[in-house]
């Protein structure tokens, strides 16, 4: 079959099962930090976080030669890390139920955002220009950055969930939606819930 | 006509490029006409933009001791 057929990922697996250390070591460098922050929105415990991530290590290095190159390998590593964090919280009996989309202070949040327009659904308290207007002169603030952290940090897990995968990580709303098994609604309900908390966390501290 | 709080509601759909095609244009002629909501979603951008930042200098971690060994292993099969 012509290697265009699969995507790049499927050269990757062949050095790997050749014994590319190294091309492992990168691999697992830079997506142990990002496994184990996911792992953490199924299992509470990092103790036993760091163990099912271990795992699903080594069950990506039994697995590998069944790597089609369909999706990308992140992916595949992270359905294979989904499985067993659910499969373990299940068995800790402590599921968090990720498809609730509601959180308990959503409706407090709705409301002030509802009282923000007037009748006719015109702004009567229209959003105040920032001190800082790009993501670079924000970075250098202190005070938003920390209480940008902090308000990311104490999101709703399922929105702080869907928003560090697709804005922080930089998935794809399809991959993001394939690993959590939620609808693309479901997760741009989330991604817009979280977004708008944290747009309203900066405006706290930017709006002159 | 959408108003301001409709684009509001509307903004992430917007932004994900899922909103029905009607719905697209009556946004983008929202948009040219008001310069609140043109603010509102530049904020939203922003917010986007920043979380991509903080995803861009991630953490090295270690390869875990029996992880690196069950590589050293299948490599010796």
């Amino acid at each position: 079959m012509p290697e265009e057929t699969f995507g790049p990922d499927t050269r990757l697996r062949d050095r790997l099962l050749a014994g590319d250390e190294a091309a492992f070591e990168d691999l697992v460098a830079a997506n142990q930090g990002p496994m184990l922050r996911f792992a953490r929105n199924f299992i509470s415990r990092a103790d036993v976080a760091a163990e099912v991530v271990q795992e699903t290590w080594l069950a990506v290095l039994k697995g590998l030669t069944a790597f089609e190159g369909r999706s990308s390998l992140k992916t595949w590593i992270f359905h294979i890390l989904a499985n067993r964090a659910r499969t373990r919280a299940v068995r800790e009996g402590r599921v968090i139920p990720f498809a609730d989309l509601a959180a308990p202070d959503d409706e407090a949040l709705d409301s002030d955002m509802a009282s923000r327009f007037a009748e006719g659904g015109g702004w009567c308290q229209p959003p105040a220009p920032w001190e800082a207007d790009t993501p670079e002169s924000i970075l250098l603030r202190k005070e938003a950055m920390d209480r940008f952290q902090a308000a990311l940090e104490t999101l709703p897990p399922a929105q702080r969930t869907v928003v560090t995968l697709r804005d922080v990580e930089g998935w794809s709303a399809g991959d993001a939606c394939n690993v959590l098994q939620i609808s693309e609604t479901n997760q741009r309900v989330l991604l817009h819930r979280a977004r708008t908390r944290l747009r309203r966390a900066l405006e706290g501290v930017l709006a002159r | 006509m959408l108003s301001c709080r409709d684009v509001v509601t509307l903004a992430t759909d917007y932004a994900e490029g899922r909103l029905p095609w009607t719905a697209r244009i009556q946004m983008r002629l929202h948009l040219a006409m008001c310069s609140l909501c043109r603010r509102y979603l530049h904020q939203m951008e922003l917010t986007k933009s920043l979380l991509g930042r903080l995803g861009r200098h991630p953490e090295r971690h270690e390869i875990p001791p029996a992880v690196r060994e069950a590589f050293r292993n299948r490599k010796a099969e």
